[in-house]
């Protein structure tokens, strides 16, 4: 955006971008100066209460934030919005739910884990669901774009996204069939008792967890994209498909090895979700997937960071919004911010994938 | 839908014809042997439950208690057979009932001219959306489980109840005490465990909004403080801001008007995870949540709720009503819920009237007959004990029921009478 900008100072830059910024980004600096002035005033009025609620948002961010990545990650590649996303993190909660249970298809394979189990079989049980989850939701990401998308690459874009809306509905029948209609109870295996913090700050065991999965996935994805030969060769196919295959690189196995990767952080976050709510449900990867799919258009669909960033965001949002403005608005609070960054931002906060490649501007 | 539609118009016009071929029957065979014509008549009822989602375990013994009214009068009442089909107000999308499904089946239901009952449905708000249709079609309804009480009495919206009677004439009835009385139910139980102040949640429909209104109001009658009103969001993935902003108000109770549904199990779960254990702050919730699944979904975090209930559970029930109970669990495998006895009663009564209308009409009744036999409905000694309808539609009982969940058990309290209010 900068490049011919570049021998200039940068307070210059600033004031120059001032000079000639619209009107309607003037207005949206103000509106964001004011929001944040007031929630500051608030926050200095009981700290302890504020960090509370932005350690909430932020752990309930980080759920929505890998949940996003998927969406984007697939979009950035071929530019389709993968409906069936939400459903597969569904179903990585109840093929965690199933591993904890220790008994798939009637056959029991070791005893249940359940809240009465000692300390070390219950980590070893997380990290075992976690792997399990990721790789079972991997492949099945994998397989949907075998059967529903690949087929259909060179069809106009809409056949596509109605076989995508097809394999939303098909996982949320087969997680209505495996699990039922109901709510279904996770065991209590992290505890919430608090970690750390004086008085009313609450950051539980279980946030950290959740953190502490979260964030070691995001330098993985990170790492696999930025330096890795199959990384490059990703960046390159969502660049173009077809100069990338003149260059000898196999476009489909980096489609699939894509929607692998989205399927492994549906996983991750779908297991992350039942043991940090407790309760999960056949339907909880429409409501979730909406969530995070917004949390990706809000970041800019297609750019990574701009997903984590997206996704925080949004949690940060509904837990300010629930302290200081009511539960009864979170949902209108929410939208209403993601109107009005697509009205100063079409491209959401971080832009699309088009701009990064220099196809914007 | 558009093939749903041509559905429904073959339906009329199969029944249209049928009407004709049995016209045309009665001009040619005479007088003589119209009643002797070998079958007896067929008239038709049907129920309308959610039959998917949290609920499930309820609604499906409400259904085989309706079986079992029939089959204990072997079909029949007044001479006349009785056809039962069992509708489902609930999609599988939506895990719950939905006001589109509900308005469909009332549709269908309202063209069918051979039904001539209606038992159901179970959430007020899906009954807000049937009772215009069926009483423009003057099918006489019984209702479980309905408590809202806009649907049959003045409620804070001045439109009510009269919006849903387009015809004016009344075509709905309940077995069940309404929330006016149980809001009082649960103000009175608050004030007698001692509590100054309260925040109150619902899960904004139809029920659950209004009987949080109806708790307001009588709480505030009492002197109980009210700390907070807020509606929550059945499908958000966790309540823990939410309970984390209650906990600052420190409340002595927490009032959730709503249903299992809407994630009740996860609200208790984030309230005693965000430090407000159910002895110190008290978690109170209505019939709405009064099903074992609710006890799975919270887990350890249902210990100690409290849940009001407009009636009575089945070990308080009349001797009538604990031998319904007793051959009810000899024929099912399932156990006796709640609401099982109350949808039992609904059948009672709706088979009754249908005998009274046959007797009165000498041969099938239609549904103009029947729905004047169900208002008609007085001293009826039933397994809910011995009432009538008022002039409202609804029960002339006024026993509602407090349960506490002690060691993953509903648990009866006590019994307050609205009567006595």
């Amino acid at each position: 955006m900068e490049a011919g900008e570049a021998n200039k100072t940068r307070s210059g830059v600033l004031i120059d971008s001032i000079r000639t910024s619209s009107w309607q980004s003037r207005i949206a600096v103000v509106l964001v100066a004011v929001l944040l002035v007031l929630l500051l005033k608030q926050a200095a009025q009981d700290p302890g209460q504020f960090l509370s609620q932005l350690f909430i948002g932020l752990t309930n961010g980080a759920i929505l934030a890998l949940v996003a990545l998927g969406y984007t990650l697939v979009y950035g590649i071929i530019e389709l919005i993968n409906f069936a996303h939400g459903d597969n993190f569904m179903i990585g909660s109840f093929v965690g739910l199933t591993v904890l249970s220790g008994t798939f298809a009637g056959l029991s394979l070791f005893g249940a884990i359940t809240d009465d189990s000692g300390t070390f079989l219950k980590i070893i049980g997380v990290i075992i669901t976690l792997f399990v989850a990721m790789s079972v939701c991997g492949l099945v990401n994998v397989g949907i774009e075998r059967v529903a998308y690949k087929p259909l690459r060179n069809s106009p874009r809409l056949a596509v996204l109605i076989t995508a809306i097809g394999m939303s509905f098909i996982l949320q029948n087969v997680g209505l069939i495996w699990k039922g209609p109901a709510q279904v109870p996770f065991p209590q295996l992290i505890s919430d008792e608090k970690v750390f913090g004086p008085g009313s700050i609450l950051f539980r065991w279980n946030d950290l967890f959740v953190v502490g999965v979260t964030i070691p996935l995001l330098i993985a994805l990170s790492y696999f994209i930025q330096r890795t030969k199959q990384g490059k060769a990703m960046r390159a196919v969502a660049q173009d498909k077809e100069a990338a295959s003149m260059m000898g690189i196999n476009v489909n196995r980096t489609i699939s090895i894509t929607f692998l990767l989205g399927g492994i952080l549906a996983g991750a976050s779908g297991v992350m979700y039942g043991l940090f709510n407790g309760i999960t449900v056949f339907n909880v990867g429409f409501t979730q997937g909406l969530y995070a799919f917004t949390a990706a258009v809000l970041g800019g669909i297609g750019n990574l960071t701009g997903a984590v960033v997206g996704g925080l965001l949004i949690g940060i949002i509904g837990a300010m919004s629930d302290q200081y403005i009511g539960t009864r608005w979170t949902a209108i609070v929410i939208f209403a911010v993601l109107i009005l960054v697509l009205v100063f931002r079409p491209r959401g906060l971080l832009g699309d994938r088009s701009a990064v490649q220099g196809g914007g501007e | 839908m558009g093939r749903m539609r041509s559905l429904g118009g073959l339906m009329v016009m199969g029944i249209a014809s049928a009407l004709l071929v049995v016209g045309c029957g009665g001009a040619s065979g005479g007088g003589g042997d119209g009643g002797g014509g070998g079958e007896a008549e067929t008239v038709k009822i049907v129920s309308d439950l959610p039959l998917q989602g949290s609920n499930r375990a309820q609604t499906t013994t409400m259904v085989n208690s309706i079986k079992m009214a029939i089959e204990e009068r072997n079909g029949k009442a007044g001479g006349v057979n009785i056809d039962y089909e069992s509708l489902d107000d609930a999609t599988a999308q939506a895990g719950s009932w939905d006001a589109a499904k509900c308005a469909e089946n009332a549709q269908s239901v309202a063209q069918d001219e051979e039904v001539v009952g209606w038992i159901g449905p179970f959430n007020s708000g899906c009954a807000a959306t049937q009772i215009p249709t069926l009483n423009e079609a003057g099918l006489g309804m019984i209702s479980p489980a309905n408590t809202y009480i806009g649907l049959t009495k003045p409620s804070p919206d001045k439109t009510e109840p009269e919006k849903y009677y387009p015809t004016g004439e009344r075509n709905y009835t309940r077995v069940i005490v309404a929330d006016d009385e149980q809001g009082q139910a649960g103000a009175l139980l608050m004030q007698d465990e001692g509590v100054k102040s309260v925040y109150i949640l619902d899960d904004r429909e139809t029920y659950g909004q209004g009987l949080a209104d109806q708790v307001q109001a009588s709480a505030e009658e009492l002197g109980i403080e009210i700390a907070g009103r807020q509606g929550i969001d059945g499908s958000a993935s966790n309540y823990r801001s939410l309970m984390s902003r209650i906990k600052q108000e420190n409340p002595d109770a927490i009032y959730f008007g709503g249903i299992i549904e809407n994630n009740a199990g996860q609200l208790v779960k984030d309230k005693v995870s965000a430090g407000m254990n159910n002895d110190d702050v008290l978690f109170i919730g209505p019939d709405g949540i009064f099903v074992d699944e609710f006890i799975t979904q919270a887990g350890d975090a249902a210990e100690g709720a409290y849940i009001t209930f407009g009636g009575l559970p089945e070990s308080e029930l009349t001797p009538e009503g604990k031998q319904f109970v007793k051959n009810y669990e000899q024929q099912h495998d399932d156990v006796v819920q709640p609401y099982t006895a109350y949808a039992y009663e609904a059948a009672n009564v709706m088979l009754d009237a249908i005998a009274r209308a046959a007797k009165e009409s000498g041969g099938a009744p239609d549904r103009e007959a029947v729905l004047k036999q169900i208002l008609a409905t007085k001293d009826y000694q039933g397994v809910l004990g011995t009432w009538s309808f008022d002039d409202d539609g609804d029960t002339t009982l006024t026993e509602l029921s407090v349960q506490q969940i002690e060691n993953g058990k509903f648990v009866y309290q006590r019994t307050i009478d609205a009567g006595d209010m």
